[in-house]
């Protein structure tokens, strides 16, 4: 009887999304945490972060992650623009099936174009470096940034860049005055949705540069294998807070597009 | 090409959407300083006018002159107008100042300049201290003034309006609609104001164009439009009427529900049939008497505010609307009297279908976008070109689009005191013309039959390649 009440609540039926999420969500999480804040011996301790300002390979590794990633999401976002908007606009495409040619890469795994890309360049001869890294990146996570965007140019209400014209502007002030400053939401997306994987990604670097350049997520992952748990966790832990940063950010963003979205 | 007065001019313009063609050689001159409603129903292609004069569409065919310069190829952003558009388009992430002075930056009109220009419309709009809200936080009626303030901070020639009040209420409608009117004296500068509400057109201005289908059916001041519409769709559509099939005699003499009317109207010639439009207003009614022109039975009474609304039957089979300050009892006899100022005569517009085809064999015609059956056709070959009449009242039309020879969906429906006259369109989007006594809904899809015995198929003779 007791049992069957239990079953029959609604609220019950999230039970094992619950049990999930604590298995495989919020304990990670609590053991990136204890594991960051104790050392090998098990007694509490900072020094695991504040080794991390002190490493001087880690500390340029971080400024390289960052540079590349800064690099990888403006090339995207310069490349992106341009498609999402042409694809957005109806008199150069009139079919809503274009936008999927350039998300069909996604439909193949990422590693696996990564190899790809790599035996490619090596096939032709080309050296592996920083310039083949971008080329990787951008090819990776360009859909990422076209997409958003493409979904805010396209539900813009045609009348606001008529609104424009009508008032004396001419096409370029239309596309910086109006068309651009609507398009942030879906720009601010685009950043989120590529900067964030770049600067955590180590496959791409690990076969596209053979390990020349480590990224921020290729020391993590050395640390934990080779059994550096603590240091490891630590590296983790702050790139949690980075990536909470940016998520709150974009979250704002995404309450802005919101708001747009009920506008138009 | 135009005269000192005239400040747009449009001259046989027409526009095809693919296949459809919305604007059908429209010629209209709007002077310096008028205010002018475009009226129609919806798709009838005043939008599309008001978006040539604006830029935003380029006419296929005819010209586009505002103020005296050819404009049909001339951007947006060069055109004399400004337009308010029907929701608005405000920009959302500009506030109110910056949406109104968007116009003025552009020009790179001084800083202190825009800020006089911007209160001041703002003023004019009574919307002052709203400046630096966000057009998110403002009601449907105050975005619709800060649209207004936006489009006339630039002073144009014309302003545009593309129905401005048709999201508000009825209550601010009637209020934005008085505002508008005092602003358009104010500015002294020409309104283009273009609505499907007729009441709005006949209030605001000074002269009415009233649209159907892509064609103007007449262009005259509001009391023209309403007291002598040139044809039965302009008559149904402004207000309310009474119109009836009738037969002109002689000069001055009209013959409609069997019964002979004075009317004012001549040069008709002798027995042609004519359309009638009577206001109901206009038809005086009282207690069954012998001074009557014609007796009736009233079916309906229904107070209306200022006045009753009742309908009324005669004996010989019609419904007439009449309105009265007085009531009178459903079921009373009365009699009624119309003056000879207050029939409108007006041509008819066709007599008949006339339909173009072309035979495939001795018995089928190929018209309307189908295949019809006809009686056998001696001396026509097959690819003749013919022209087929076929009468009103001749065309079945079927519930089921299967049992017709043709679909065909109803576009216009026309009371005509005794019978539905309906225009329906058939696939190759040609009208046929139906006389019924059947009730049907407008945009039903129907099937259309033809009884073969009930064509009169005529050749047309080819022209000499």
């Amino acid at each position: 009887m007791r049992i069957s009440n239990i079953i029959g609540r609604r609220s019950s039926w999230s039970i094992p999304y619950v049990v999930f999420m604590l298995i495989f969500v919020a304990l990670p999480l609590i053991l990136i945490m204890v594991y960051a804040f104790f050392d090998e011996g098990g007694n509490f301790t900072f020094a695991n972060l504040t080794r991390f300002f002190g490493d001087s390979d880690a500390l340029s590794t971080f400024a390289v992650s960052i540079e590349i990633a800064i690099e990888n999401t403006a090339i995207c976002l310069l490349l992106g623009y341009p498609v999402a908007w042409i694809l957005a606009n109806k008199k150069y495409n009139r079919s809503s099936v274009t936008i999927i040619i350039f998300i069909l890469p996604m439909w193949i795994n990422a590693l696996m174009r990564t190899l790809a890309t790599a035996d490619l360049f090596n096939m032709l001869g080309i050296h592996l470096g920083k310039g083949t890294l971008l080329f990787g990146m951008v090819y990776d996570y360009l859909p990422f940034m076209i997409y958003p965007i493409y979904n805010v140019l396209r539900r813009m209400d045609p009348s606001y860049a008529e609104a424009a014209m009508d008032l004396g502007a001419k096409p370029s002030s239309v596309f910086m005055n109006v068309t651009l400053p609507l398009s942030l939401p879906g720009i601010t997306s685009g950043i989120m949705m590529v900067f964030m994987p770049t600067v955590s990604t180590f496959a791409i670097s690990e076969f596209l540069t053979n390990n020349k350049i480590k990224l921020f997520g290729t020391i993590i992952q050395e640390n934990i294998n080779s059994s550096m748990w603590n240091y490891g966790a630590a590296l983790s832990f702050i790139m949690l807070i980075i990536i909470g940063i940016s998520t709150l950010l974009s979250g704002n963003g995404e309450e802005d597009a919101q708001v747009q979205g009920g506008l138009i | 090409m135009s005269e000192d007065n005239t400040i747009i001019s449009i001259e046989h313009i027409s526009k095809w959407f693919g296949e459809k063609r919305v604007l059908n050689d429209i010629s209209l001159n709007i002077k310096k300083g008028e205010f002018v409603t475009i009226l129609g129903p919806s798709g009838c292609g005043k939008t599309t006018t008001l978006r040539i004069i604006a830029g935003f569409e380029v006419p296929d065919e005819g010209n586009i002159y505002i103020g005296g310069k050819l404009m049909n190829k001339v951007q947006p952003h060069m055109r004399p107008v400004n337009t308010v558009f029907q929701r608005y388009a405000l920009f959302p992430h500009l506030n109110v100042y910056d949406n109104i002075a968007f116009g003025l930056k552009l020009q790179g009109v001084p800083r202190d300049e825009i800020e006089t220009r911007v209160m001041r419309v703002l003023k004019m709009v009574s919307m002052t201290d709203y400046e630096w809200r966000n057009v998110d936080s403002l009601s449907g009626g105050q975005q619709q003034r800060v649209a207004i303030a936006r489009a006339i901070v630039n002073r144009p020639s014309v302003l545009l309006l593309d129905e401005p009040l048709s999201a508000l209420d009825h209550k601010m409608r009637k209020d934005m609609q008085i505002e508008l009117k005092q602003m358009h004296k104010t500015l002294g500068i020409t309104f283009v104001y273009v609505t499907h509400d007729q009441e709005e057109a006949l209030t605001l201005s000074d002269t009415v164009v009233v649209m159907n289908d892509g064609v103007i059916q007449q262009i005259g001041s509001p009391t023209d439009i309403y007291n002598e519409p040139v044809n039965c769709f302009v008559a149904d559509f402004i207000g309310e009427s009474n119109i009836f099939n009738a037969t002109m005699i002689e000069d001055r003499k009209v013959k409609f529900m069997d019964c002979e009317f004075e009317c004012v109207d001549e040069g008709f010639g002798e027995n042609v049939p004519v359309d009638v439009v009577v206001r109901p207003e206009d038809i005086y009614i009282m207690p069954r008497t012998d001074k009557g022109q014609f007796d009736g039975v009233v079916s309906s009474c229904i107070f209306k505010g200022v006045h009753y609304e009742m309908i009324v039957n005669t004996p010989n089979g019609y419904e007439l609307m009449i309105q009265d300050y007085n009531p009178f009892e459903v079921g009373m006899e009365v009699s009624m009297i119309i003056k000879p100022t207050d029939i409108q005569v007006m041509r008819k517009e066709r007599i008949c279908n006339n339909i173009e085809g072309e035979m495939i064999d001795a018995t089928h015609i190929d018209m309307l976008g189908s295949e019809f059956e006809c009686l056998p056709q001696e001396g026509l070959e097959a690819g003749d070109k013919v022209r087929v009449e076929v009468d009103f009242d001749k065309v079945d039309l079927t519930d089921d689009k299967r049992d017709g020879t043709c679909d065909g969906d109803i576009r216009f429906i026309l009371y005509k005191a005794d019978h539905y006259h309906l225009s329906v369109r058939a696939e190759n989007r040609e009208y046929i013309y139906v006389d019924t006594q059947d009730v049907w809904e407008d945009r039903d899809i129907v099937g259309i039959n033809i009884r073969p015995e009930d064509m009169r198929i005529f050749k047309i003779e080819e022209k000499q390649a």
